[in-house]
Order: C-alpha cells, then structure tokens, then sequence
C-alpha cells in the first residue's frame, strides 16, 4: 500500500456555512486504483466533501490534491483528471443519450480521431447502444445512471466520482450498476470515490471506507478490518438489575465495549457460539436477548450512535419527484 | 487549452441549447404568441383609434413588440439558469474542464439564436400582414436583433447567475423587465415626456434597441442610429464582462 502513489490527498479539508461546519477538519489519502467509500447518514458532509474536491465548492480551510493536483490552485487539471456522476440527474431530459455523451467529449476534449468509437463503446458497455437515439426523458431511472457513468468515465478520467450512485433505485437495478461501477474502471485502473449510506454497497464494493458523521472522519480501514475491531458479535441483554449484570461482564474476557442501550446491556461477544452460553449460565437475571451480528451496521453504531437508516428517510431525487407527483 | 478545443467547448454548449429550445415545444409556442397578442389585441384595439406620425399604430408598434419578444425571451433565457441548477446539469458543465468564459459564451449564442428565432418568425408574420413594409428591412431588422439580443441575454444570465431560487422570478418580472419595457418608447413615441420619465428612458438600454429597430422597419430614428449601436455594444460589453465574473464565481 505504502508504495502507491495517492491518487487523492486530503489535509485537514473544512467547510463552513456560517456557524455550521459541514465539513470539519477532514484528513485522507487515497491510492491509486482504490476503490473508496465515504459511508455515512444524509447531510453527514459526503456531498460537500466531494464537491469540494470536484473544484465545485470552495474549501473554508485546508488543503486537497487529485492526481496530484491542487483542488483550488489548478482546478481545471483537476477537472480535466476526473469523471463526476453525481447524486441528481445531470444528464439533459430533452437530448438523446447519444447527443448527451457527444456534448460532454466536446466539453472534456476527447480527440475528434476515435471519438465517434469512443462514444459507441462506451453505449455498449453500459448496454444503452439500443436506446442511444431516445431522448432521456424516455429512459428509466436506471438508465439515467448508465448514461451518467458511461458520461463520467468517456474520457479515460483518473479518478471518478459517484455520489449516492444508487440512491432510489430498485435493488435489481443497483446490483446492475454497481457491475458497471465495479469492473469498467479496474480495466482502467480509474480510482473510485463513492458516497453511500447502503452499508452494504460499502461493505461488499469498497476496498476501503470513511465512516462519516456530523463533517467528521470517525473511522477509516477496511471494512473487514473495521468489522473485526468490533472484536465479535453484539449481544443485547434485558434485566431488571443491570448494574450487576454490567459489572459482571466487565469482567468477561470475551465481552467487550460493554455498555447500556436503550435501557438494555449490550456488549460485543467474540466467539459467540462458544461463549453466549458461558455468559448465560453467569448472568441468571436475563430476561431477553437478542443477537446482532458482526456487521459494518455495528460498526457504524459503534461511532456515531445511532443506527444508518433511522435518519436515512430522505430519498433520492427521483424518489422525492415520484412522491410529488402522486 | 488550445484555442481549437475552446471552440467546441463553447459550440458544445451552444447546440445544446438549440437543441433544447426546439424540443420545447411550448417554448417556442409561447414565444411568438404573446408579441402576436400584442400586435393583434392591443395594437389592433388601440389603433382604432389612433395613429402616430402618419403610420398606423400597429405598424408603429411593430418595432416596439420586436423589441419585447427580444427582451423577454432574454432575461427568460437567463434564468432558465435556475432550473438547470436545480438538477444539476449545471454542475455537470461547471465541473467539465472547460473555462468559464466559453461556457458563458455558448449559452450566450444559444441565447441569442433562441431569441433570433423567434424575431424571424416575427418577421415573417408582420410581412405577411404588412406591418413589415419590404423583406430588405426584415433583413435589417435581423440584423439588429443580433446586437440588441446579445446586449438582452448577457444581461438576462448576469440575472439568472446570480439568482439562487426561482423565487426571485416575479421580482425581475416586476422591477426589471416591465420598466424596461414600458419605457423603452415600445408603445408611444418618445416626445414630450415628463423629465423623470425621459431620464428613465436614456438609462434604459432597450429604448436604443426600440430605435434601432424603428429605423429598420420605419425608417425613423429619433437618436441616429450610430449612438443606438454604440450604446448597445457598450451595454453588451459591460454585461458579457460582469456575467463571465459571476460564472467564475459559481458554486453549487
């Protein structure tokens, strides 16, 4: 790892709107050919952070560079290295697919030689060849996204950027795109930054994950490594007396972060099969329990406190359009 | 970035917009409806009764309601700015390794093909009921809504860059575009007016633009053409610099 080149180096990056710090003090490197995920709930700073590494947004203080340029000194090398999707649609309604990918290579600069290819391949690969002459307006929301990354990543970009790349699509179609996300740009070898609240996506498609609250890094590693600091399986206990239940458990090699929630005793439980029934024969008050396993949901309780999906409710765009039509 | 791709960075834009504005059907509908309404309902009605310097005031409104479709399809233009923000087609352009400059310069053109559109079907319509007197003028007047479209939609996206919601819509309806065009001289001749309302009128770049077209269509000029062209140039440069300002300056 130590011997890549970072495709991305974040230093104490700050954003404020006013009083309100929505990015704080942000520090990351990212290597090259990473797959990185910024996880974390609506309105932790992952869209602000991104934009400001786009050159879209100004920084209040610190520093970035991509590909080894200064976000703020030389923006346009910056915007020439990169391919942004972002979380709204940006893809014009009334073009066609085709007349879509045509503006941005003229926009990007992609050569006039091979650049009428170039747009073919990059319909084909995302399985639009058929539907390139539609205007958009006519394609689903799953469409719109294949357009929008084979737009993002046309001109052989460095680093790409997905912001919440599956926010309001079906769970059919997101596994769709993320085939798309995940194998195109390791032919490339393209480094991806993606914002996501799905844990899972995280979990299954990033090489590594920010976790992200309230304009703050809170963790960074693997998401397997991240998983196994956990140190195992959260097991949440309910008992009239839960003073001596915590004190006993305190004691317990196996339990760790021992800790009250919502009036229930919680601990991370390593080798739960072997242990749960050691903890129960010790523990006689238990009067119910309950067994989560060893998840990068856990992990994401661990440091902020709070479950992903409960401040999750607002959608994505689409979905927020869908509702008001009705 | 070679002069060649700065180019069809600024031709990749400017058909985009073409592109968009003939797809929205309505937007063209609507932009010749209302001058025609003009024309029709009001000069018509007016004109019953009265006449203006010895042509009929539909003919003398003729250059008046040019002007209002230029103007209105202007600062309309500019602030359709607004909605491409609201999704974020705007970002997809701004975050393009493009300057700035050209991305204002194509919607620039774009704008200001819209707006010649319109002005000739305008055209067209006021030769066929003869309110335009030969096609060499309606040539003439073409020419002239270029300058005066470049003038109206750099200032129409100097208004849409720097609005952050459509709610400012009505305010620049109310306090930018009707002064304007009630007093730019669309609708009576501009003499013997009161003293604020001819201070008004001079500051009003659109009244050299409703005299540049009255010379093309009625060959009349109340200030000579010469100080219509200057002033409007002068006004376009002014507004295509302070615009090109604020698209540096965007953010999303």
């Amino acid at each position: 790892m130590a011997a890549k080149k970072s495709a991305i180096s974040i230093r104490a990056l700050s954003k404020k709107y006013g009083k309100l710090c929505a990015v704080d003090k942000i520090s990351l490197e990212i290597p090259e050919g990473e797959v990185f995920a910024l996880l974390g709930p609506n309105g932790a700073g992952k869209t602000t952070t991104l934009s400001m590494l786009c050159g879209l947004l100004e920084p209040s203080a610190g520093s970035a560079s991509v590909a080894g340029f200064d976000v703020e000194k030389q923006a346009l090398a910056v915007r020439q290295s990169i391919g942004v999707v972002f979380q709204q649609p940006s893809v014009d309604d009334l073009l066609s697919g085709k007349e879509n990918l045509e503006m941005h290579a003229l926009l990007y600069g992609v050569p006039a030689d091979g650049r009428k290819e170039r747009i073919e391949y990059m319909l084909k690969l995302v399985g639009l060849s058929e539907r390139q002459n539609s205007n958009v307006k006519e394609y689903s929301g799953g469409m719109r996204r294949r357009l929008e990354i084979a737009r993002g990543l046309m001109h052989h970009p460095k680093v790409l950027f997905l912001d919440e790349p599956t926010v309001g699509l079906d769970p059919q179609t997101r596994s769709h795109i993320w085939k798309y996300i995940h194998e195109m740009p390791k032919r490339e070898g393209t480094t991806i930054v993606f914002t996501t609240h799905y844990l899972e996506e995280a979990e299954q498609f990033a090489d590594r994950v920010a976790i992200i609250d309230h304009g703050k890094v809170l963790a960074v590693g693997k998401p397997s490594d991240l998983v196994a600091q956990l140190g195992g399986d959260t097991v949440v206990l309910g008992t009239a007396d839960q003073k001596t239940l915590m004190k006993m458990m305190k004691r317990m090699k196996f339990a760790k972060n021992v800790r009250l929630e919502n009036g229930k005793v919680c601990a991370s439980i390593s080798d739960l099969h072997q242990n749960l029934p050691k903890l129960l024969r010790t523990a006689k008050s238990v009067n119910s329990i309950e067994i989560r396993p060893a998840t990068l949901n856990e992990v994401f309780i661990k440091y902020t406190g709070a479950n992903i999906r409960e401040d999750s409710a607002e959608g994505g765009f689409w979905e927020r359009m869908m509702s008001r039509n009705k | 970035m070679s002069n060649m791709s700065y180019f069809e960075s600024v031709y990749a834009i400017w058909m985009r917009e073409i592109k968009v504005f003939f797809r929205e059907k309505e937007r063209v509908v609507s932009a010749i409806i209302t001058p025609l309404m003009w024309i029709f309902a009001f000069g018509g009605g007016l004109g019953a009764s009265v006449a203006i310097s010895g042509v009929n005031y539909q003919q003398f409104i003729f250059p008046g309601i040019l002007s209002m479709a230029v103007l209105f399809g202007s600062i309309f233009y500019g602030m359709y700015i607004i909605w491409d923000r609201k999704l974020d087609f705007l970002k997809a352009v701004l975050v393009a390794p493009v300057p700035r400059s050209a991305v204002f310069l194509g919607k620039m053109l774009g704008g200001m093909s819209d707006v010649l559109v319109q002005v000739t079907g305008l055209l067209v319509i006021g030769l066929v009921f003869s309110f335009v007197p030969s096609v060499a003028m309606a040539l003439l007047a073409i020419c002239a809504a270029m300058l005066v479209a470049m003038c109206m939609v750099s200032l129409g996206l100097v208004i849409g860059a720097n609005m952050k919601s459509p709610e400012g819509f009505n305010l620049v309806m109310s306090f930018v575009m009707w002064p304007m065009f009630l007093s730019s001289g669309a609708l009576f001749p501009l003499r013997n007016l009161p003293w604020y309302l001819d201070i008004i009128v001079n500051l009003n770049p659109l009244s050299y633009g409703v005299d540049l077209f009255q010379f093309c269509l009625l060959g009349t000029t109340q200030r000579g053409i010469l100080l219509d062209v200057l002033v409007l140039i002068g006004f376009s440069a002014v507004f295509i610099a302070v615009g090109t300002k604020a698209f540096e300056k965007m953010q999303v």
